[in-house]
């Protein structure tokens, strides 16, 4: 009896020192929630077309999570691939560099528009950069002085917008989606109604300008949602007054509920952000650890079948989805990019 | 001298009854009050029991059918293996153009002109991308079957499934639906003939997560939940089991003894994130255990449920009455004898009641697993909890967050099965109790 229970205690002992010492076979990944759905079909057509690799793992968390993970190391108990859904910031390439992640490959799959929608049932919005601004913005200029946002409903920022209460829901400040909307939509109109100028002609230097310019207000109006846009939509359900901010991709996919808006007199649509009609996009990432290259099974060849024209470009299911195809040259810039190792 | 104070007494309450006011009609009336609230706040309960329970059974039971098309594929070896040489090269099977035999066998099924490409297209997506890898399962089990013509139920696409259970508003115009109208006469074509019905989707229990809903289950979510449930329950009972009866037959006790019993006291209301940021410090940075793996899970929400199965089993254990522990050990049974022979069994149905409560509510958390990797896409089963997997409540915060219409009704099925899970167990721990349980 007791040497059964030395040997069943060595056995257990045993099989977790092997584990521990236990490499991956596939390739792991994580990040961004607007990058999650492509990166989803491109490893589940992975794994169908490479029978020989396990299907990649993704993982949710939003492009600041994922690449924090990133950073954490070099290693098989360390991701591979982070999603982002913005680029990588000069503090995170620190940040990796200190863990021992320095040779890091930049991978730009194509780009995402940022849309603006309401109900299917509510009148068409011609928005501007400079409607959201006056509508959304903590302060705005009124007369020469910078004062606490008091436009109460959208006919007060413009009189042709319905007279419904200001109600936004907008990205909260854990997605990528929520800085490219500061930077191409409040930024663009809070200079467009000149008020950036007089913010620094009234004593702030440009970098306070520009924060005090997308500090968006506090009172209610403007709603951060810090889930998915599924819960963007279930507001707009239940305030048909609201207006939501969406990635292209999920209002394609829902376009008999909801109503989008032209920004600066262009719809969006996949062929007029590749154009650069469309103000407000951004291009998607994900970055790869260069030293894991051929020591993960799979992982260069996932990264070449994900910018293979097959997966991203214009007829490919990413598209298809709702990513905006980069232009010919450019897809053809990052497989050489690729192939010849640069790293950031 | 007692009988002659009591005797004046009660003989005065006698007399005076009949006439003294002692509030009886207001405490009546105060307990039928107190009754009407206790009443209200359980029909409150219920109120939005059925509210939940509606919303969701009302959302989901369609996600148990799923549209198919019945089709005569014919797999034809021009297509398959032209060059027939699949005997020397295993990935010729593995690799071969399948979506076209399906998608041949659908043209000629609804009369489509080959020369129209737009309404070859519109064809082609009422089938499912799944059909690829569900043909390539047919054939690569079973080679001999390229030449022959059989007949297979193939998945429509997650759109067409939509449509079909009348979750798209189709009084929209043509060009803002995910399917037209000549899609929607396909589909009208079809069922009439008899080749397309809804089917009851096996396939949401044996499907890993896949980013199209029609092929999309809970087959590694269920396998992971197990995992974790199978570890939470080797790890957690005895230990707890261990820990409890040392602190309530064996400890001294003194300040040591009253303060491990704050700190277990105090675990088990800590916020469960706060396991998995141990988790993921403790097991996948120091000691190297894989990410998204359910042993890393098992492992954290092994320490989530500890606290709670020691404080069953101490209850437990406290409810045997002394009497017993008293008599064991006047017969001579050493203190030991005592706690196996006689405390520990009768105080069993409270053990493993509380350990059932304390698995459901692990089967239910989602927090702790996403600081270990677990909330994430995994299409492949994993062969050992060491292996990457996903939870069942994750499954359902993953798909509440997808894009296509064909989600909702997935998410919420995923609900009702994890519901149906926490019932089944909570429903043994109710028998066990009822059936083992000694009363005194």
């Amino acid at each position: 009896m007791k040497s059964l229970k030395v040997a069943l205690a060595a056995a257990l002992c045993a099989t977790a020192l092997t584990t521990a010492a236990h490499a991956r076979d596939q390739v792991s990944v994580a990040g961004s929630s607007t990058v999650l759905p492509y990166a989803t079909i491109v490893a589940e057509n992975f794994g169908e077309t490479f029978p020989d690799f396990p299907t990649p793992i993704v993982e949710s968390g939003g492009s600041s999570g994922g690449l924090k993970e990133f950073c954490r190391g070099v290693g098989t108990e360390f991701i591979d691939i982070a999603n982002a859904s913005r680029a990588i910031r000069d503090s995170e390439v620190a940040s990796c560099a200190e863990a021992g992640v320095t040779e890091i490959q930049e991978i730009r799959i194509g780009y995402d528009g940022i849309v603006f929608a309401s109900d299917i049932n509510g009148p068409d919005f011609a928005l501007e950069p400079i409607h959201m601004y006056q509508a959304l913005a903590a302060q705005i200029v009124v007369d020469g002085e910078l004062v606490d946002n008091p436009n109460e409903t959208w006919a007060d920022v413009n009189p042709d917008f319905p007279d419904w209460e200001i109600a936004a829901y907008i990205p909260g400040e854990k997605h990528g989606t929520r800085e490219v909307f500061e930077e191409k939509v409040l930024l663009v109109g809070c200079e467009a109604a000149g008020d950036l100028q007089a913010r620094m002609d009234a004593g702030m230097d440009e970098d306070t300008a520009e924060e005090n310019c997308y500090a968006v207000r506090k009172d209610g109006k403007s709603v951060d949602i810090d889930g998915d846009y599924t819960e963007t939509l279930a507001r707009i359900d239940a305030n048909k007054e609201g207006m939501g901010v969406f990635g292209l991709a999920f209002y394609e996919n829902n376009t008999d509920k909801l109503k989008v808006a032209t920004m600066s007199g262009v719809t969006p649509t996949t062929e007029s952000i590749a154009a650069g009609e469309y103000p407000v996009s951004r291009p998607l990432f994900f970055y790869v650890k260069k030293a894991h290259l051929g020591v993960i099974p799979g992982l260069k060849e996932y990264v070449e079948f994900f910018i293979s024209d097959a997966m991203t470009g214009p007829d490919s299911p990413l598209a298809e989805y709702g990513l905006v195809a980069a232009p010919d040259e450019e897809r053809e810039a990052t497989r050489a990019s690729f192939a010849a190792g640069e790293t950031l | 001298m007692t009988d002659a104070s009591l005797t004046p007494a009660t003989t005065a309450t006698g007399t005076r009854s009949h006439t003294r006011d002692i509030g009886l009609k207001a405490r009546y009336a105060a307990e039928r009050r107190f009754r009407a609230y206790g009443l209200a706040a359980v029909a409150l309960g219920l109120f939005f029991l059925f509210l939940l329970l509606g919303s969701v059974i009302a959302q989901g039971y369609t996600a148990f059918w799923q549209t198919s098309i019945q089709l005569d594929i014919e797999f034809d070896e021009e297509v398959i293996d032209p060059d027939g040489n699949r005997d020397s090269d295993r990935m010729v099977l593995l690799t071969a153009n399948y979506p076209l035999l399906a998608q041949r066998a659908l043209h000629e099924k609804l009369g489509v002109d080959p020369d129209d490409r737009a309404a070859r297209r519109d064809a082609n997506s009422l089938l499912s991308q799944g059909v690829r890898t569900q043909l390539r399962d047919i054939v690569v089990s079973d080679p001999s079957i390229i030449g022959t013509t059989r007949t297979v139920w193939v998945l429509a696409h997650g759109d067409i499934d939509s449509a079909a259970k009348g979750q798209f508003d189709l009084t929209v115009e043509e060009s803002r639906r995910r399917v037209n109208d000549r899609q929607l006469g396909y589909m009208q074509t079809l069922e009439e003939a008899g080749v397309m019905e809804g089917r009851f989707n096996t396939g949401l229990f044996t499907f890993g997560a896949s980013s199209r809903p029609e092929t999309a289950g809970m087959g590694v979510a269920i396998i992971g939940s197990f995992y974790m449930m199978a570890i939470v329950l080797v790890l957690a009972l005895p230990i707890g089991v261990a820990a409890s009866i040392y602190l309530e037959e064996f400890a001294p006790k003194n300040r040591l003894t009253d303060i491990i019993e704050v700190n277990i006291n105090n675990l088990a209301a800590v916020p469960s994130i706060v396991y998995g940021l141990l988790g993921l410090a403790v097991f996948i940075n120091f000691a190297g255990l894989p990410r998204s793996a359910a042993v890393v899970g098992g492992l954290v929400l092994t320490l989530m449920t500890l606290p709670t199965i020691i404080i069953a089993t101490r209850a437990a254990l406290k409810a045997v009455p002394p009497s017993i522990r008293a008599a064991a050990l006047g017969v001579g049974a050493s203190k030991m004898q005592m706690v196996f022979h006689h405390v520990l069994p009768l105080a069993a149905p409270g053990i493993l009641t509380g350990t059932i409560i304390g698995l459901a509510t692990a089967l239910g958390e989602t927090a702790p697993l996403l600081l270990i990797g677990m909330v994430a896409f995994v299409a492949d089963y994993p062969a050992t909890p060491f292996d990457p997997s996903t939870a069942l409540p994750v499954q359902i915060y993953m798909w509440s967050g997808q894009a296509e219409r064909a989600f909702v009704e997935r998410t919420s099925g995923a609900i009702i099965i994890l519901l149906l899970f926490l019932a089944v167990m909570n429903i043994t721990a109710i028998i066990l109790r009822r059936r083992f349980e000694r009363r005194w």
